[in-house]
């Protein structure tokens, strides 16, 4: 489809829409070899992609925050890590990630077996998404996904709203009638790459 | 009549498992395992568990090294390890192996020398009787699988 082509999406009677999601890719850190093998199962089992490190600096150097450079095109949609690791904790990488540009937005959560009260405060107070007690569960793992979904698709919603309003102004400049309608080519505007990908999906429905 | 074998071996199965959380030896994080598998990673549990006997051992062996030498007084190194051994017992449900290790661990944080001899001989105790309670529960899910394989010949 063009850019400015008005999609038009033929809900079936009944109205069940059901849109995949595309999957999200996890990067797990934890020092521990078991822990590892454990939450990559968990994750895979939820329908992510995982990539597993046994250390904060490892976990930096593939983001590419080490001053190298990292790998390209990299798209990493949650980093879950473990909070005591010898060398960076939990904590300093979850700082170093919230200093960088590329990856301030990314959620973080932090896994630990202690519940310290001032620690669960400091690592919310630095961005963490969420503070897991180990050992994890599943049922942790699906919440953590459902609020990272829900988080995409609200700025998702955000995005097209404001693409409406400025499709809207455009339509409204231009002399040809203005084909303004709520579920019209919004959707279709390419200013966002996850924009683009979730109607790629829909548009797979025809 | 093959059927008898697959029922009797998942009767076993059941009663030792019920027998191991009735201990402690075991806690619903190991139930937590088994849901983790399936037909995509079928030998899940087995696997895990077989990562967490390697690195357990390693570490057990560390820590009898550390605390026979008279000399020993590192008591920080003997805490990490302990950590380790608490994280990867819990994160497999073996409650009563990670009960233990936080008691050796209280010992190590006090420089408690015999204290930690005796509480280390604790926790071997209790790591060797869970592996070999999980090579006898392999075993019978090993024999399982056999008697089903008759049952439902390929």
């Amino acid at each position: 489809m063009a850019v400015g082509e008005v999609m038009r999406m033929e809900i079936p009677a009944g109205g069940d829409l059901t849109v995949t999601t595309p999957e999200l890719h996890v990067l797990a850190v934890d020092d521990s070899i078991v822990d590892r093998k454990v939450i990559e199962r968990l994750l895979r089992i939820s329908s992510c992609k995982v990539t597993t490190v046994e250390s904060g600096t490892r976990a930096l150097q593939y983001l590419g925050l080490d001053g190298g450079k990292g790998a390209s095109n990299l798209k990493v949609n949650l980093i879950v890590t473990d909070y005591s690791m010898p060398g960076l904790t939990g904590y300093d990488l979850l700082k170093k990630i919230k200093e960088s540009s590329a990856f301030r937005e990314v959620p973080v959560v932090i896994m630990s077996s202690e519940n310290i009260l001032p620690r669960i405060e400091e690592c919310l107070k630095e961005g963490a998404e969420e503070f897991l007690l180990k050992p994890v569960k599943l049922a942790d793992v699906k919440r953590i996904k459902q609020l990272i979904l829900k988080n995409e698709a609200e700025e998702c919603k955000t995005l097209s709203h404001s693409n409406k309003r400025k499709l809207q102004e455009d339509c409204d400049t231009s002399s040809s009638s203005s084909s303004s309608h709520d579920d019209s080519s919004v959707k279709d505007t390419p200013s966002s790459k996850r924009m683009k990908s979730e109607s790629e999906n829909l548009s797979s429905l025809f | 009549m093959l059927g008898l074998g697959v029922d009797r071996l998942q009767a076993d199965i059941n009663r030792l498992l019920a027998s191991l959380f009735h201990q402690g030896v075991l806690d619903e994080q190991f139930l937590q395992l088994q849901q983790l598998q399936d037909e995509t990673s079928p030998n899940f549990v087995y696997d895990v568990i077989n990562i967490y006997f390697d690195e357990s051992e390693k570490l057990l062996r560390n820590l009898r090294l550390l605390l026979m030498d008279r000399e020993f007084s590192d008591y920080k190194k003997i805490g990490l390890h302990l950590n380790q051994l608490v994280g990867s017992s819990s994160s497999i449900g073996a409650r009563r192996v990670r009960n233990v290790c936080v008691a050796l661990r209280s010992a190590s944080e006090l420089s408690n020398r015999p204290g930690c001899l005796r509480g280390l001989e604790v926790v071997e105790h209790e790591y060797h009787y869970l592996k070999n309670m999980m090579h006898e529960l392999f075993q019978l899910e090993q024999q399982r699988l056999l008697a089903a394989g008759v049952r439902y010949p390929m």
